[in-house]
């Protein structure tokens, strides 16, 4: 820091009436603090909590603000801001000498510095790699999932999900039964649409019972769950039943196996197979057919 | 000054010797501008996020391994299935004192300091103070801006609430998304396949009371420590020169605004911690995998981010059926490393761009340097159209225009306008340098000089019956 500066301007001598009020409100500053510590033992209201202690505050910067202004001594000052006297060249070779000088009379530079460097990678790799202690790897884990064949759907609360109570253009989530929820290829999304509209691959013809379909619930953009259904009011002039992330609106279009048509997303969701058991409860024909959840290196499609 | 004033001083200087330090920071200048207290409203939005942080500590639980079932004030969530870290966030809510102010009030500061760093950020951009000797001083901010919003998004994420693990899902999706290393960095992040087996809470949570908060006040530390070092820049004016700096002493003068501003800082944001809602946990109910809601809209400072993940065409990059960039890095990663790449070469492109590497203590008014501050408007108002385009389904609610337009023409938005905005910034900086036009300051200054008559010339203007200047 530089020596003082220079006071271009000074003014002193408080203005009473401002005295006065600085210190009617800091008296409130400290009832209203006051009042906060009441409140919070005998009747702790958010509002009443955050009224009073941020009164407490507000009538404090009043305060404050008007003692700066009118009360404290005015002044504007003028200080150097001494440039010359930081880094001058002088001291910079001055600085650089007393370093090189350090290192006076040693003669295998080279050797020591690849030696230092074979030091300083080591002990980077020796505590950079304990992370790898964090978690496994990923694996094939978007590949296994708990789907079967012949594993039984169950919606979220656990009842079995019969094929005749789903209705064309509603959808609902379900789960394999007995399987881990907390288990990104678990959830899948169940819809129903009129089975003649269908356009699904050649062999997909049979996964999709009474027009009912399941896709991984997951998003194949970045793993939100897909939870929004888009029914037509009208099949002639509405778009087509699609699925859509709440997230980033990556849209799929159901009849087509979940094909993306919309957003962000560029490849389908997983499709489940499905079959009808014999007591008309819904059962996986199969496992699923892609990867569930956000594409990364191992993602197959 | 009486003489037990002095006992008092003389007790503690013989203890720290640091009398003379003292005398001199008294006298410390800090010159009047109200921009200049941008930076001290972060500072103290920093503060009452230390001192609100350490009362939820106290009562939140990051854990969310176990369940246990909800019995408490909140009727929707009565034996729903919850975790203690949901559960001990709605204790805060509702039956620890002042626990919802806290909370809130804590949410509120979260906004406040982001958003005081991004105004001050622009500040310093376009009166150019980060030129030559104020480099570093500009890094550290930026390292702060980039630090705050990673603690903010570790903030909403620990209440395990149903926004928390949509964020999580999206920076999961995210995260796997880096080329050929994501699958590897989302897996030891989470412990695994997400959700994990719970590891992901512990970590957030250390990384957010302790880690990046001592990270923060270093770099707080750093950037103040070269305020001080370098002295504060000026704007030109009469006596304000590059040697020297004009304004306010630190005693009596500064030290009782900056309290003030500090104390009015607290306030505003305790009144709204008190007295206007923010996240309320309690209706949106517990995360599950296959649970997320439409119009969610996450802490506005991570709204560029959804804005450039929601606008990118579904392009992926595939090699031998592998996928090489899925297509979250695009809006994810690519896009906030433009921008700080940006940000953090900023400094040292301009001296290159323009021949000047000389030292400069007074700011530039953003008028006085159409370039620089022609293209600041563009950069920064391409990344704020994206962040608007992360509100589009908001958007659609209040003016009614359909998503999928919003997404077209914010795509065509995003790369028309910033050449457009370029040059408009560009002129308006020319006109205001021609016309000497100070909007909101009245009309252009004149320069008037007097005759020896005792009459007035104004040069540049043709009063009647003047004769020749």
């Amino acid at each position: 820091m530089s020596e003082e500066p220079q006071v271009a301007e000074r003014r002193a001598g408080a203005d009473p009436r401002a005295e006065l009020a600085v210190a009617a409100l800091l008296v409130a500053a400290g009832l209203a603090a006051g009042a906060f510590a009441v409140l919070i033992v005998v009747h702790p209201q958010t509002q009443l909590l955050g009224a009073t202690l941020g009164g407490a505050l507000a009538c404090l910067a009043a305060a404050l603000v008007l003692a700066a202004k009118r009360v404290a001594v005015q002044e504007l000052a003028v200080e150097d801001r001494k440039i010359e006297e930081t880094a001058r060249p002088q001291d910079d070779e001055a600085l650089a000498r007393d370093l090189r000088q350090g290192g006076d009379g040693i003669t295998r530079r080279r050797a020591l510095g690849a030696a230092a460097g074979v030091a300083g990678a080591g002990l980077a790799g020796a505590l950079v790699l304990p992370v790898t202690a964090l978690g496994p790897g990923l694996g094939d884990a978007p590949n296994q999932t708990p789907w079967r064949r012949g594993r039984p759907l169950v919606t979220t609360d656990g009842e079995p999900l019969r094929a005749d109570a789903i209705e064309i253009g509603t959808f609902q989530s379900a789960l394999p039964k007995g399987a881990d929820k907390r288990e990104l290829g678990s959830p899948v999304v169940v819809v129903r649409v009129d089975p003649r509209t269908l356009r699904l691959p050649r062999a997909r013809r049979t996964w999709a019972p009474m027009g009912i379909l399941a896709f991984s619930q997951i998003c194949t953009h970045a793993g939100c769950a897909v939870t929004l259904f888009r029914y037509p009011v009208d099949e002639q002039l509405s778009q087509g039943p699609a699925l859509v992330c709440p997230c980033h609106y990556s849209t799929f279009d159901v009849r087509q196996a979940a094909k993306p048509i919309f957003g962000p997303a560029a490849r389908a969701l997983a499709q489940l197979p499905l079959a009808v058991a014999p007591d008309g409860t819904l059962v996986a024909a199969g496992p699923l057919s892609g990867s569930v959840g956000p594409a990364w290196w191992s993602v197959k499609r | 000054m009486s003489d037990r004033d002095v006992d008092v001083v003389a007790a503690i200087d013989r203890r720290l010797g640091a009398g003379r330090v003292a005398r001199k920071a008294l006298r410390y200048v800090f010159p009047d501008h109200w921009s200049f207290m941008l930076g001290e409203i972060a500072l103290y939005a920093f503060v009452v996020l230390l001192a609100t942080g350490v009362y939820l500590a106290l009562f939140f639980t990051p854990d969310v391994g176990a369940t246990g079932v909800y019995h408490g004030p909140f009727d929707a969530l009565q034996g729903a299935e919850v975790t203690p870290a949901y559960q001990s966030t709605l204790a805060l809510s509702s039956t620890v004192p002042g626990g919802l102010l806290i909370r809130q009030t804590h949410h509120w500061a979260a906004l406040v300091f982001v958003a005081a760093m991004v105004v001050h950020l622009l500040r310093v951009f376009f009166t150019a103070a980060y030129r030559r000797p104020r480099e570093l001083t500009w890094l550290l901010g930026v390292a702060l801006l980039a630090t705050g919003v990673l603690e903010g998004f570790a903030g909403y994420s620990l209440p395990d609430d149903l926004l928390s693990g949509m964020g999580l899902a999206i920076a999961y999706g995210v995260a796997l998304s880096l080329p050929l290393l994501g699958g590897s960095i989302g897996a030891l992040v989470w412990g695994g396949e997400f959700p994990g087996p719970g590891v992901i809470e512990s970590r957030l949570y250390i990384l957010h009371v302790f880690v990046l908060p001592a990270v923060m006040a270093t770099l707080i530390a750093g950037h103040l420590a070269l305020v001080v070092r370098h002295k504060h820049t000026q704007f030109a004016g009469p006596g304000r020169r590059e040697d020297n700096v004009v304004g306010t002493p630190m005693w009596p003068g500064y030290a009782l605004r900056s309290m003030a501003l500090l104390s009015a800082v607290a306030a505003v944001l305790v009144l709204l911690g008190g007295l206007v809602q923010i996240n309320p946990v309690w209706q949106w109910g517990p995360y599950e995998l296959d649970r997320a809601t439409n119009g969610a809209q996450p802490d506005w400072y991570l709204g560029w981010l959804i804005g450039g993940l929601r606008l990118m065409p579904p392009l992926e990059i595939r090699v031998f059926g592998h996928t090489l960039v899925p297509n979250p890095f695009w809006g994810g990663i690519a896009f906030p490393a433009v921008v700080f790449t940006m940000l953090t070469a900023w400094p040292f492109l301009e001296p290159r761009l323009l021949r000047d590497r000389a030292r400069h203590d007074l700011l530039d008014r953003p008028r006085d340097h159409p370039w620089r501050t022609a293209f600041g408007v563009a950069f920064f108002s391409w990344v704020a159209l994206i962040f608007v385009a992360g509100a589009s389904d908001r958007l659609f609610y209040v003016f009614g225009i359909s998503y999928t337009s919003q997404v077209h023409i914010f795509r065509a938005l995003a790369l028309l306008a910033p050449p457009v905005v370029f040059v408009i910034a560009k002129s308006t900086c020319d006109g205001l340098r021609r016309t000497q036009v100070r909007p909101g300051l009245g009309g252009p200054p004149r320069r008037v000089r007097r005759r020896e008559d005792g009459g007035f010339d104004v040069p540049g203007t043709r009063p009647p019956h003047a004769g020749p200047p």
